[in-house]
């Protein structure tokens, strides 16, 4: 691609957030705001490699969508002609004044606006994301199928659906009062938080990683439109750090590998500065959330140089606040991992035999437990807790890694193993 | 003559490149700054993390804090250059090289009054 090229699709991207947003304002329906853009981006594509990019790609693509959506009502009533095509391409004094009219706050409630739709709260998350990444990150219907390994006719019927529901509910056009700002805020730092998690949990599906990019960029987006709040920047610090650990993550047949034995060399060094950075301006407001409790312990593994130096203490801490924030028996386990580093195996044990109910179904509860287990010796215990994770394996990579431990107990007891575990 | 270019572009737009587009823009860079840097007429450069990241002090009395940039505007600071050359017909000579490579935004040619090299130790942003 030529750099004007790549140029072109990175500031159409970057804008379409903003454009949606406010030609959805004018238009108060989304079918009708995206139409608008895309013919906004066919007239970009034709008329910025021939007089260059705009000062502003967002008002450029805002008035020239508005204008030609406007036009294609007025050729449906057929009562209007249609304005000349000149007065369409000579946009320079126009630009200026859309420029000026774009107040500050329009802009930034028009964008949270557009993310807040996709979180209605009668769609079902999977269906919130996908409305998003189509919405308000514009990838493709093919994109995002792939992305979630079903049919581009499926994923476009779910994305149909979700829209049609979306334009029955009540859009929320009037402009939000502090309140309710924040309510949607925290809804749409969920969403994208969502967004980031499918990609994390891609495995080896790499049209589901690059949603990890895509969370991140939002996130950042909204971050420079709310620049004093501590949990965006706490949420965007926490996906920075994960995924800087992606390269490491994977070893070559794509098999999983623990935080202890990544290559740290291979973690991306940028990303984690800027979540280094982001929590530290977090803490200073003294506001603590899930977000920056979470980002605050990612930072202390990012920190570590090698696992040994990693401050477990803190860590058990940070995990107990966040037990007390948001109480889950998720939070707990994780707590575990981090009580066994510090206080032994047995201690940690003893913290999730109480889950044991609640968190039946879940693979990682039984991965834990085996590995503890293993630690005190208790080879049987260890492999019936192994066996129930496999069969709870939501990926290859998952279930692979949980029989390697599963074959290294069968190599150094190959004997049956008949004791039972204390 | 010492100038700094100093890079403006929307940074919406830069951080949305994808990763291969960022390395071939990078790459494209590189092959611009390396016969400079040769010729002993390229400094220090660098690029800066988003805006975002950024806090800024106020030297008011007492000193206030605020997150965020300086100033917000259309395009931001992204990075600078450190130039030395013979006039400012050959740092706009620069620029626009620089600008091929790096399509979008500006540059603003700023002469140094001062020029401190500072004194990075071996583990100076290790």
């Amino acid at each position: 691609m030529s750099s004007d090229l790549a140029w072109i699709h990175a500031a159409i991207t970057a804008a379409r957030p903003q454009a949606v947003g406010a030609l959805l304002r004018y238009f108060r329906d989304l079918d009708t705001a995206e139409e608008a853009f895309q013919d906004a981006c066919l007239r970009a594509l034709n008329n910025w490699p021939k007089n260059g990019p705009p000062r502003d790609p967002a008002a450029w693509l805002i008035m020239v969508g508005r204008n030609a959506a406007l036009d294609g009502v007025r050729k449906r009533s057929r009562q209007t002609e249609l304005p000349p095509e000149e007065a369409l391409s000579d946009l320079d004094d126009v630009e200026e004044r859309v420029v000026g009219r774009l107040d500050e706050a329009d802009y930034r409630d028009d964008v949270l606006r557009l993310l807040f739709i996709c979180c209605h709260p009668d769609l079902p998350a999977t269906q919130q994301i996908a409305l998003a990444l189509r919405i308000v990150s514009g990838l493709s219907v093919k994109q995002i199928a792939r992305a979630f390994l079903v049919s581009e006719a499926a994923m476009e019927q779910r994305i149909t659906r979700a829209k049609s529901r979306v334009a029955a509910g009540d859009a929320a056009f009037e402009t939000p009062g502090p309140v309710e700002r924040a309510e949607r805020l925290a809804q749409v730092a969920a969403m994208l938080y969502l967004v980031f998690n499918e990609g994390y949990s891609a495995g080896d599906n790499p049209a589901r990683a690059e949603l990890c990019g895509e969370a991140i960029r939002l996130t950042r987006l909204l971050l420079r439109l709310y620049q004093t709040e501590p949990e965006i920047m706490g949420l965007l610090a926490l996906m920075l750090i994960q995924h800087a650990r992606t390269p490491a993550r994977l070893d070559a047949e794509g098999q999983i590998v623990l935080l202890e034995d990544q290559d740290r060399g291979l973690w991306d060094r940028k990303s984690i500065a800027e979540g280094l950075a982001l929590i530290d301006k977090a803490m200073r407001h003294r506001r603590p959330g899930a977000y920056q409790v979470q980002a605050a312990i990612a930072a202390l593994h990012a920190r570590a140089e090698t696992p040994a130096d990693t401050d477990w203490a803190q860590i058990d801490r940070l995990y107990a606040t966040l037990e007390r924030l948001t109480p889950s028996p998720v939070v707990t386990l994780n707590r575990a991992v981090a009580v066994s580093k510090v206080a032994g195996a047995e201690a940690a044990l003893a913290m999730v035999e109480p889950l044991a109910e609640r968190l039946s179904g879940y693979f990682h509860f039984h991965g834990l437990v085996g590995a503890l287990n293993l630690e005190l010796g208790r080879t049987a215990a260890a492999r019936v807790a192994f066996d129930r994770a496999i069969g709870l394996a939501g990926t290859a990579a998952e279930a692979a890694h949980i029989r390697q431990h599963l074959d290294r107990l069968m190599r150094d007891h190959s004997a049956p193993i008949e004791t039972k575990a204390g | 003559m010492l100038y700094a270019l100093l890079c403006y572009n929307d940074e919406d737009t830069v951080w949305a490149l994808d990763a291969q587009q960022d390395a071939e823009m990078m790459a494209r860079l590189a092959k611009v700054r390396a016969p400079l840097e040769r010729a002993g007429k390229m400094g220090p450069s660098l690029r800066l993390l988003p805006t975002t990241a950024s806090t800024t002090l106020r030297k008011s009395d007492p000193p206030l804090v605020i997150d965020g940039p300086y100033a917000e505007t259309k395009e931001q600071l992204l990075g600078f250059y450190i130039i030395d050359v013979a006039d400012l017909d050959e740092a706009l000579g620069i620029a626009r090289e620089l600008g091929v490579a790096n399509p979008g935004g500006a540059y603003e040619i700023r002469p140094l009054a001062v020029y401190n090299g500072g004194a990075p130790g071996a583990g100076f942003g290790a």
